[in-house]
């Protein structure tokens, strides 16, 4: 760890702040995904880590390497770019096919369709 | 210059990503990534992509500036409700008409919808419009389809024009 | 003292990141559908990324951001694979 002996004590304290702030907020989302009822609630969870948890943990990143090498380290931003751009794909993509498998099984928790449905049907 | 940069902004994101992954500006690299970058956008040529016109490009920071003060928002609120001691009774589903249309536009809302915590895309009616998705605090169902329509919608309405 | 401060949030971070890995990977055995784990697995791809990441900070090597990019672009595909999995049986039709 000789290396980080190197970092101005500012910036060192800001990239540990950062780092605390990400893992904290990963594990934040990871623990909701452990913790929420069903699938659709579970969805929510880890786009905390997704966004911010990431973010924080590449700005850490970056600012050490930046620091380290005196030079202007941002291929971290690639990383984030990576993860921030396909997550609500795949996200949506595994909320589809779940909604799908959920409509296949008749499951009354999900909705028939994406237009409401006519409320208040008079009973047959 | 139509026919050796077909499609700028992709091929500018290409050279941007090689610079970064090869971690360096010196010729050698700018060269290689200049020729990826022609390459790319020559083959999404022949892929022939769906022309898209975007407008108003202050709205589209303004849009990018409220979709992260959104996130970090939501970000924390979501974050209080896992970490507090009783889960929220009230989730659940929600439809939303919507007036929007353009594919590019759509594809846009429904990643700033999954972006943020607490509201998830879901499945979108393209016929009639409706719009579901699914929220994890749904307290106030008229709250939430105002601040999708008016908040997001009505900007990517007048952007993708 | 900025030093001390700062391997000792690294230590904590990764002990953070590391109960997370555990969360997911329990979301992962234990279901109870496959779109809970497959969610779960995208998370668990994600959470071992930025373990690697700050044992990068920590070490001061460039190499365990390599293999953070392969991770988070497998997770991408895989993730991606699997969805089209649950959707139709089949991954290639």
């Amino acid at each position: 760890m000789t290396h980080l002996a190197e970092l101005p004590a500012p910036l060192a304290l800001l990239a540990a702040a950062l780092v605390l702030a990400g893992a904290f907020l990963s594990l934040a989302g990871s623990f909701g995904l452990l913790r929420m009822r069903t699938f659709y609630d579970r969805l929510h969870a880890p786009t905390i880590a997704t966004s911010m948890g990431i973010s924080c943990v590449l700005l850490a990143s970056m600012l050490v390497f930046t620091a380290l090498q005196s030079r202007l380290v941002i291929h971290e931003l690639l990383v984030g770019a990576l993860v921030v751009l396909t997550t609500p794909v795949t996200l949506m993509l595994v909320a589809r096919a779940a909604l799908h498998r959920d409509r296949l099984e008749k499951s009354p928790a999900v909705p028939r369709a994406a237009r409401p449905e006519p409320a208040e049907e008079p009973a047959e | 210059m139509r026919w050796l940069l077909p499609h700028p902004v992709i091929s500018a994101g290409l050279l941007a990503f090689w610079l970064m992954a090869s971690r360096s500006v010196a010729p050698g690299p700018m060269l290689v990534g200049a020729i990826i970058a022609l390459l790319g956008g020559w083959a999404l040529t022949l892929l022939d992509p769906p022309k898209v016109r975007i407008r108003r490009p202050g709205l589209i920071l303004q849009l990018a500036g409220r979709v992260f003060v959104d996130i970090i928002r939501s970000n924390l609120a979501v974050a209080r409700i896992v970490l507090s001691r009783r889960l929220p009774r009230r989730t659940g589903f929600l439809h939303i008409p919507l007036a929007l249309r353009e594919p590019h536009a759509l594809a846009v809302l429904a990643c700033i919808l999954t972006a943020t915590p607490g509201t998830a895309w879901l499945e979108f009616d393209a016929e009639e419009g409706w719009l579901l998705i699914h929220v994890l605090d749904l307290i106030d169902e008229e709250e939430w389809v105002r601040i999708v329509k008016e908040r997001y919608e009505a900007p990517l309405l007048e952007i993708f024009r | 003292m900025s030093l001390a401060v700062l391997s000792w949030s690294l230590l904590i971070a990764q002990v953070m990141l590391a109960l997370a890995f555990g969360c997911t990977a329990w979301r992962v055995l234990h279901g109870p559908r496959a779109q809970d784990r497959v969610v779960a697995l995208d998370i668990l791809y994600l959470n071992g990324m930025l373990l690697l990441l700050t044992f990068g900070i920590r070490t001061g090597t460039d190499l365990y951001f390599e293999a953070a990019l392969v991770v988070a672009l497998l997770g991408f595909v895989s993730t991606g694979a699997f969805a089209k999995f649950l959707m139709r049986g089949e991954v290639i039709e």
